[in-house]
């Protein structure tokens, strides 16, 4: 991946973290990406807590903007996962962002980001409210915007908009 | 006194909750013990409708959000939408936004005060905040025929360049602002009541603030200097001198210190930006249609409550594939918990309303 390090070079926090994380977990397939100046990058789910746990104690990522919810029904490649999950973090006070996505196919169980960012708690309640993802191991995975009994989850692509009927 | 626990429901028709936000308490006599906010209440799915509107067609529904700062929603979404397109606005457009964003922030936090002094009791400050804020609506009214909702920016820049009877209208605005802000402070700043009533309460240490994801005034009254403006500045702010206001106790009482000051700061950005206004053209140039190319993006800005960022993202067509909007309510009302262990049931109001909360931002 040299000519991703190259296209990091004025902002020499970023590729400093660009630099760590290939170098802590390397073969480990993370895909990064540089686009209108954001960085993101792509990590397998089942290593998700460990890089986390690297970016928030190593690389000084220390809050977390927002956790967002995706689903690719309609836009995935043949094989791909349906669901995506985005983690917005932040470095501060040095002012850098970094999103880290992590596929979720469905029935999959995906890990619940609250004892590293305590941030996280409502926000994966709300992807569970709305896409169905559960968080294995989050203190009270419970709906929050819709009712308890609400059949169905309004964000997924198949939801009708005007609601079921 | 034996210790035992009740349960206590505040709301979600209880009148300092600003919305329908229900509060489950667990209280042991006075004392609060835990808080369990239920949100939902106002639901109304926006974030579903963006995936089956066009980019244009979404503007309007971001004014429903926080609807005591129309302009701000609209601008964050804005600026989301341009760098995902690559649309450059023209510097007189990023002024008169600034302009309008700031006066949103004025009246914001003017009806902020009046609220959260009305809920501790001091009901005259009501009405000063709110006469003040009435002026601001006027200028709105003038410039885009509307008050609260307003819609007030469009992809590309603004809907209309400010004429001569505008500007003449925000700076006697701006005039009489600091005048009645003396007023309110001589009402509360040195009130014993009032600061009996918020001084030392909902104390929250900076670094819990920090990882439950506190931002805007409330995350500044506990010294944090984070101020999207400052530090990743948007919209030309950078060419505006202006100062972070910062507390020291994270207490009910700096949270109000911090807004007072930043109302004088936001008065020092507008007259700047009036006086510097720039020529040219206020609006870019944008297709009728607007198609984005597949990406995605994330912004986000300063509004009168917090960080309130967009993550869109596009599938080349000219509706978004996803929009997710982060909030600054939703996410600072999770520490409304840690702020309100230990303390009264009648605490509850005040850092409640200190935390300057907007259902309708909450429940999208």
């Amino acid at each position: 991946m040299p000519e991703m390090r190259e296209q990091l070079n004025n902002f020499p926090i970023l590729q400093n973290v660009f630099d760590k994380l290939s170098r802590t977990f390397p073969g480990q397939e993370l895909v990064f990406s540089f686009d209108r100046q954001e960085l993101a990058v792509r990590v397998p789910k089942e290593h998700l807590l460990k890089i986390l746990t690297f970016l928030k104690d190593d690389c000084g990522f220390n809050t977390l903007s927002d956790v967002i919810g995706l689903d690719n029904l309609n836009i995935r490649k043949e094989g791909e996962k349906r669901f995506a999950i985005l983690y917005q973090l932040y470095m501060f006070p040095a002012v850098q962002r970094l999103r880290v996505r992590v596929e979720i196919g469905e029935n999959e169980v995906a890990d619940s980001i609250v004892p590293l960012y305590p941030a996280a708690d409502w926000a994966e309640r709300e992807i569970y409210d709305m896409f169905g993802i559960r968080f294995a191991h989050h203190p009270n995975l419970r709906r929050i915007y819709m009712d308890d009994e609400w059949d169905g989850f309004p964000l997924r692509k198949d939801y009708p908009l005007e609601g079921k009927k | 006194m034996a210790f035992k626990e009740i349960e206590l429901n505040m709301g979600p028709q209880h009148p300092s909750t600003h919305g329908v936000l229900r509060l489950k308490l667990a209280v042991d006599n006075e004392v609060v013990l835990r808080v369990e906010p239920v949100v939902g209440y106002l639901h109304r799915g926006i974030e579903k409708l963006c995936e089956h509107h066009t980019y244009f067609q979404i503007t309007p529904y971001t004014d429903r959000l926080d609807y005591f700062a129309a302009t701000q929603n609209n601008l964050a979404y804005l600026l989301a939408v341009e760098k995902l397109a690559g649309i450059e606005v023209p510097k007189r457009g990023q002024y008169i936004r600034v302009i309008l964003a700031e006066l949103q922030r004025l009246a914001s936090h003017l009806a902020w005060i009046g609220f959260n002094a009305n809920d501790i009791g001091a009901m005259s400050v009501l009405l000063y905040g709110f006469a003040e804020r009435e002026g601001i609506l006027e200028i709105f009214e003038e410039y885009i025929g509307a008050r609260l909702t307003i819609h007030s920016l469009r992809i590309g820049g603004v809907p209309h360049d400010l004429d001569a009877k505008i500007i003449s209208m925000i700076l006697a605005a701006l005039d009489s602002i600091p005048a009645r802000l003396k007023d309110i402070e001589m009402l509360l700043s040195d009130n014993r009541i009032w600061k009996h009533r918020t001084q030392g309460v909902g104390v929250i240490p900076a670094d819990e603030a920090l990882a439950l994801g506190l931002t805007g005034p409330a995350l500044r009254a506990a010294g944090v200097r984070w101020d999207i403006r400052k530090n990743i500045p948007y919209s030309s702010y950078e060419d505006f001198d202006f100062d972070v206001p910062l507390g020291t106790n994270s207490d009910v009482y700096d949270r109000y210190l911090v807004r007072l000051e930043e109302i004088r700061q936001s008065v020092r950005i507008i007259r700047q930006a009036i006086a510097k206004l720039p020529g040219g053209e206020s609006r870019a140039t944008v297709p009728k249609i607007l198609k984005i190319p597949a990406g995605e993006v994330f912004h986000s800005i300063e509004a009168p409550k917090g960080e309130l960022g967009f993550y869109i993202q596009a599938n080349g067509s000219e509706k978004p594939e996803r929009v997710k909007i982060k909030v600054p309510s939703f996410i600072n009302l999770q520490s409304l918990e840690r702020m309100c262990r230990g303390y009264l049931i009648a605490d509850v109001v005040a850092i409640l309303g200190s935390l300057d909360i907007v259902l309708g931002e909450i429940d999208k």
